[in-house]
């Protein structure tokens, strides 16, 4: 009897080894425990035995039975897992395939750049104001000190619409209109980005062209501040080894005025082919806000002080993006804009 | 301004090296945009001598020259120039020179014959043949007779020179000058300025009585001085003199002409000469031309000269152009005999008005525009006297007729030493204040406070306390000057919400897939013909530019979309087909005569092709439907609930049939739609495209609606399928609004999701299904209450539509 308990347990193991799946497995189980299974049945031949026999042979009958459960269970895990990892590995994709296209468009670098410098100057406590592209003769020349005649006007080639509206010809006239608009109270404190004209089409100019103008006017506005502010400016915007240079210029609208260069951002200041050489690259124009033109738009200029700068967005851009060609800015092939 | 570092030596020592002097000019304010070496390069080029010229055996056009340079031997040379003669000293290039350009000469056969170097014309050393004497400009160049041999050809014809290129600024007139630049450079070095020689006593009679000066308009003219030069000879001008006006970028012409030259340069003052004899009783009136008159001036041409517009005339009538052009009547010529020279000083402005009205701009009228100094006019004229009589070209009158009417006394302002440091935010010494000023010829009264500043007259450009705070910052170092921040009050940096909206705008705009574009403002007038705009259109009525650059660039815009457009055809000429493009710009739109135009800020944006399929997706064609899908997106996106499309089938750039106006409430914020066929024709498109244009102003206001919060629901929701069959001309919003109004209240969402045509769809009809979806805020609703809309809802639909439910 209990050799064939042993050899029951035997072929169950080795069956239950052998089976490939779980259906297999299954068919193992029954034969040896479902209720016609072999162990049943020797289980069932108990009765026939005799008493001192019976609670040993019970006993090793249980034994057989909790072994070979045991084994069923550890074989269904390990099939299942089997099972498992055969179906995920024949889930497998190809990820080098490209992700589902959500096309993306680009900002015009032009904007970029804008967004940019505002957002610096935003940083520093100013607001952005805005004024007319066409604009009357006062505001872009005579409320800025050139009057009709005055030989700067040269400097500015301009569109005009009718002789006294014209197409503005730098963002300055901003600086009329929100003095004129906020005196007497102070500060003033904005930048002024926009588009501007002037009659000139090559490479390096464009008839159309975006400046941004800054103005500060208050009680105690020095050119030192000035100087502070656009250093701030270059390093925010070119990098924190930038250095800038002041030189003497000049423009109506300012007194004293001057022309500010930052250290050339390809060769260090060292000199290369993109700083001609000299180590510095001209940015901007600036200056103290020439008294004639505070007065003009209802300050007082023995009470009050203040200082303009004006630069080109597409000379930045230009100096930026490494850009030779002012004329892609407005050609829109979207081989270039998509690269921004 | 081209400044000879050899010329300006005359007038002060410059001890600092080219590059110092050139970095230390421009960081006061005279900027130095190139500085140019003429001779470096040239190398082994000598003055020589021909003595004999013979026929070369094998060309006709070659000749042999044998030359001597004064020492050695002499040498054989082959040349081709046809201008040189036997006795001419020219210069020669020996073995192993090196020319402009870095041509290094060897000794060579020229058709069989060795020549030992070559002759030279001026451009082979560098020289600019637009300012060399025409006879000179080709072929050899020919040197004075008397040159010594032998000489380094630098020395000779000014190439052992430095020049300075000044960009000055239109205030510096005064710089415009060798003095004036010399007087900054002294400045800046702390050296003394040497003015140059102006005595010229004269001989034999004086002037008085041989030429009078009236000026009619003082206004325009404040001081004429004449000068009176008899028995002149017009020759050429001596080698230095040319060497000079060489470097200057100023062609050397003849004696008399190159010494006026020679004085605007050196002084800044124009002088026109005339020839006395050809001037009606040596009179000279200084006024305006008269209504209708006319004159020839000096380059033949006849000039209609207006009433606003200074003359020189003598009693016979107008004589020259003042300060613009001389008349060819009374030139000077080979043949003239005595001259009058006049120095004068003329209004800036009208010189300006009438140089621009005859489009006439010289050295001349740009130095009188800028304005010269009057106190320099005699001394100019003097000055000319002076060289006339050094290089032996004539005899000069004694004395000169000088009529000097409007004499300005000097400027003085005060200059306050505590607004200085206001101005610059720092402290410039006293000391040093008063030195900066006084080494550019200001005159200081310091009297312990404020000081008293009389302003030199040739710095007519110094008028305010401001101009002197410029002059010491310049001078002391604008970047001595610290870096500080404004203090005092502080302000909030911030966009204003439309200007932050204009972001987000752009920001989402991009993330849809279009990229933005930046196109001109004005356009060509044949824009509103391609846009197929009806001759009555408002958008007809543009801003025209007076003085475009071009036609195609001489009206501003009234749309946006034709620009883009062409920005399609552009991008589609290079191939680039499926594309999506937006911009946020001005239209202008005009509002009356002497009114500035209205300046509208609108969104437009325009799509070709499709959304390029991949492997995982079908393309998504640029239709109408992908257009109104952006902007139903960009309504939402920006909070404008309840705006409806309605058809628009009479906007000449769109598809009448596939067209829209996009309102909310009463204003129409925009339009929508695929481009007519007529107008793709006109901007050569392969294919369809969409567009719109959305009033940005009106998308700013309606967006800044505040949002309030629901509730979000509670009990689920009852999601069903309505399948109809509707003829396919019954719009769906008709439908929806239908589905909404039977739907009962709490019909939350409509969702068209599929349209079907074909298969047991009957001809001209459509088969659509709905999305719906049922909920209310405080309970379950039950399967019947939904039962009971939806079967309402399918009544109306059947009575008003025809629509048969499909399952």
């Amino acid at each position: 009897m209990e050799q064939k308990l042993q050899y029951i347990q035997a072929r169950a193991m080795e069956e239950m080894s052998g089976a490939g799946s779980l259906e297999d497995l299954n068919e193992v189980r029954i034969r040896y425990l479902g209720k016609k299974g072999e162990l049943t049945g020797v289980l069932r031949g108990m009765a026939a035995l005799s008493s001192e026999e019976r609670p040993r042979i019970g006993q090793a009958a249980n034994r057989v039975r909790a072994e070979i459960e045991a084994r069923l269970e550890e074989r269904m895990s390990q099939l299942k897992d089997s099972l498992r990892e055969k179906k995920l590995s024949a889930e497998t994709i190809d990820i080098t395939l490209p992700g589902t296209v959500f096309s993306t468009g680009k900002l015009h670098p032009l904007t970029a750049v804008t967004r940019q410098i505002e957002d610096i100057f935003l940083g520093l406590g100013f607001s952005i104001a805005e004024g007319p592209e066409v604009e009357m003769d006062y505001y872009n020349f005579e409320a800025l000190n050139l009057p009709k005649e005055h030989p700067a006007r040269d400097m500015q080639d301009t569109f005009f619409i009718t002789p006294e509206i014209l197409l503005r010809t730098h963002t300055s006239p901003v600086q009329v209109r929100t003095m004129e608009r906020t005196a007497p109270a102070l500060p003033v404190k904005i930048i002024a980005p926009g588009k501007v004209y002037r009659r000139d089409d090559d490479a390096t100019h464009s008839p159309m062209f975006h400046q941004i103008e800054g103005l500060v006017v208050d009680k105690r506005i020095t050119f030192a501040d000035l100087r502070g502010v656009l250093q701030v400016f270059a390093e925010k915007m070119f990098g924190s080894e930038t250095r800038t240079r002041f030189r003497p210029s000049y423009f109506p609208f300012t007194e004293p005025s001057a022309e500010v260069d930052i250290s050339c951002g390809m060769c260090g200041g060292e000199g290369c082919r993109v700083c001609s050489r000299t180590g510095w690259l001209e940015i901007l124009g600036c200056g103290m806000v020439h008294p004639r033109v505070l007065e003009m738009s209802g300050y007082n200029s023995s009470e009050v002080t203040g200082f303009a700068f004006g630069m080109g967005v597409e000379r930045i851009t230009m100096l930026k993006y490494n850009l030779d060609d002012m004329r892609l800015l407005f050609d829109n092939d979207v081989r270039f804009l998509a690269q921004f | 301004m081209r400044v000879s570092l050899k010329w300006l030596r005359d007038y002060v020592d410059i001890t600092a090296p080219h590059q110092e002097l050139a970095e230390r000019l421009t960081m006061a304010g005279l900027a130095v945009e190139a500085v140019e070496s003429p001779g470096e390069g040239i190398e082994k080029v000598y003055t020589g001598k021909i003595l004999q010229i013979s026929p070369h055996p094998n060309a006709d056009r070659l000749t042999i020259c044998r030359v001597t340079l004064g020492q050695g031997e002499d040498l054989d040379i082959v040349t081709g120039a046809a201008n040189v003669r036997e006795g001419h000293v020219v210069p020669v290039a020996v073995e192993g020179a090196r020319l402009a350009g870095g041509l290094v000469i060897k000794k060579s056969k020229l058709r069989g014959v060795e020549s030992r170097g070559m002759l030279c014309s001026g451009q082979e050393l560098g020289l600019d043949t637009s300012v060399m004497p025409p006879d000179q400009a080709h072929g050899i160049m020919l040197l004075d007779p008397s040159t010594p041999l032998g000489l380094d050809i630098k020395g000779v014809i000014g190439l052992d020179d430095t020049i300075l290129e000044l960009e000055l600024t239109p205030n510096r007139g005064d710089c415009l000058s060798m003095v004036g630049v010399a007087r900054e450079v002294a400045s800046l070095l702390g050296e003394r300025l040497r003015l140059p020689d102006t005595s010229a006593e004269g001989s034999g009679r004086g002037i008085e009585g041989l030429a009078r000066v009236d000026i009619d308009d003082p206004g325009l003219c404040s001081r004429y001085v004449a000068r009176l030069f008899r028995n002149v000879k017009i020759g050429p001008s001596p080698g230095w003199m040319q060497d000079r006006l060489r470097a200057a970028g100023i062609r050397p012409i003849s004696n008399l002409v190159d010494i006026s030259n020679y004085v605007m340069i050196e002084l800044g003052q124009p002088l026109h000469a005339f020839d006395y004899d050809t001037l009606k009783d040596g009179h000279i009136i200084v006024r305006r031309a008269g209504k209708g008159e006319k004159m020839v001036t000096l380059d033949g041409s006849e000039r209609n000269l207006s009433e606003d517009m200074l003359v020189i005339a003598d009693p016979g009538g107008p004589v020259a152009i003042a300060g613009v052009m001389g008349g060819l009547a009374t030139e000077v010529t080979e043949k003239t005999v005595n001259v009058l020279l006049e120095s004068a000083h003329f209004n800036p402005v009208s010189i300006r008005r009438t140089s621009r009205v005859l489009g006439l701009r010289s050295e001349a009228s740009l130095r009188f525009e800028k304005g010269v100094d009057p106190v320099t006019c005699l001394k100019a004229a003097d000055r000319a006297a002076r060289l006339l009589l050094e290089i032996g070209a004539g005899e000069v009158a004694p004395g000169a007729g000088d009529n000097y009417p409007v004499k300005g006394a000097p400027k003085t302002i005060v200059l306050r030493p505590g607004r200085v440091e206001h101005v610059l935010g720092v402290e410039v010494p006293g000391q040093e204040t008063v030195s900066i000023l006084k080494s550019l010829e200001f005159t200081v009264n310091d009297s312990g406070g404020d000081l008293l500043v009389s302003v030199p007259s040739h710095r007519q450009d110094v008028s305010l306390e401001e101009d002197l705070i410029e002059e010491i910052a310049r001078m002391h170092g604008y970047n001595r000057i610290p870096y500080t921040l404004p203090s005092g009050s502080g302000t909030m940096g911030a966009r204003t919400p439309r200007q932050s909206l204009e972001v987000a705008v752009k920001d989402f705009m991009t993330s849809l897939g279009l990229n933005e574009t930046v196109t001109y403002s004005f356009t060509a007038p044949a824009t509103l013909d391609r846009a197929g705009l009806p001759p009555d259109s408002p958008l007809r009525n543009v801003l025209r530019l007076q003085n475009p650059l071009s036609e195609e660039q001489s009206i501003m815009r009234t749309l946006l979309i034709p620009g883009l457009l062409e920005v399609l055809q552009r991008n589609a000429s290079r191939r680039a087909t499926d594309l999506g493009l937006f911009e946020i710009g001005r239209v202008f739109l005009p509002t009356g005569a002497g009114q500035l135009p209205v300046e509208k800020q609108v969104l437009a944006a325009a799509a070709m092709g499709s959304a390029p399929s991949g492997w995982n997706r079908a393309a998504q064609p640029h239709d109408f439907y992908y257009m109104k899908g952006v902007l139903e997106a960009l309504l939402d996106r920006f909070g404008l609930r309840g705006c409806s499309f309605v058809r628009e089938a009479g906007h000449s750039l769109f598809h009448p049939g596939k067209a829209a106006r996009v309102t909310a409430g009463e204003t129409v914020i925009g339009v929508i739609g695929e481009i007519h066929p007529d107008v793709l024709e006109n901007y050569n498109l392969p294919q369809s495209a969409a567009a719109m244009e959305v009033d940005f102003e009106a998308l700013a206001e309606l967006s800044g609606r505040p949002r309030k919060y629901r509730p979000l629901p509670k009990f689920p929701g009852i999601e069903r399928d309505l399948s109809l069959v509707v003829k396919k001309d019954i719009p769906a919003r008709d439908i929806t609004r239908t589905i909404r109004k039977h739907g009962g209240q709490y019909l939350q969402e409509v969702r068209l999701f599929d349209i079907y045509h074909g298969g047991q769809v009957p001809a001209g009809c459509q088969s659509m299904a709905f999305s719906l979806k049922f909920q209310a805020g405080d309970r379950t609703l039950t399967d019947q209450e939904v039962n009971g809309w939806m079967a309402k809802m399918s009544e109306a639909l059947a009575g008003q539509f025809g629509a048969g439910l499909r399952s």
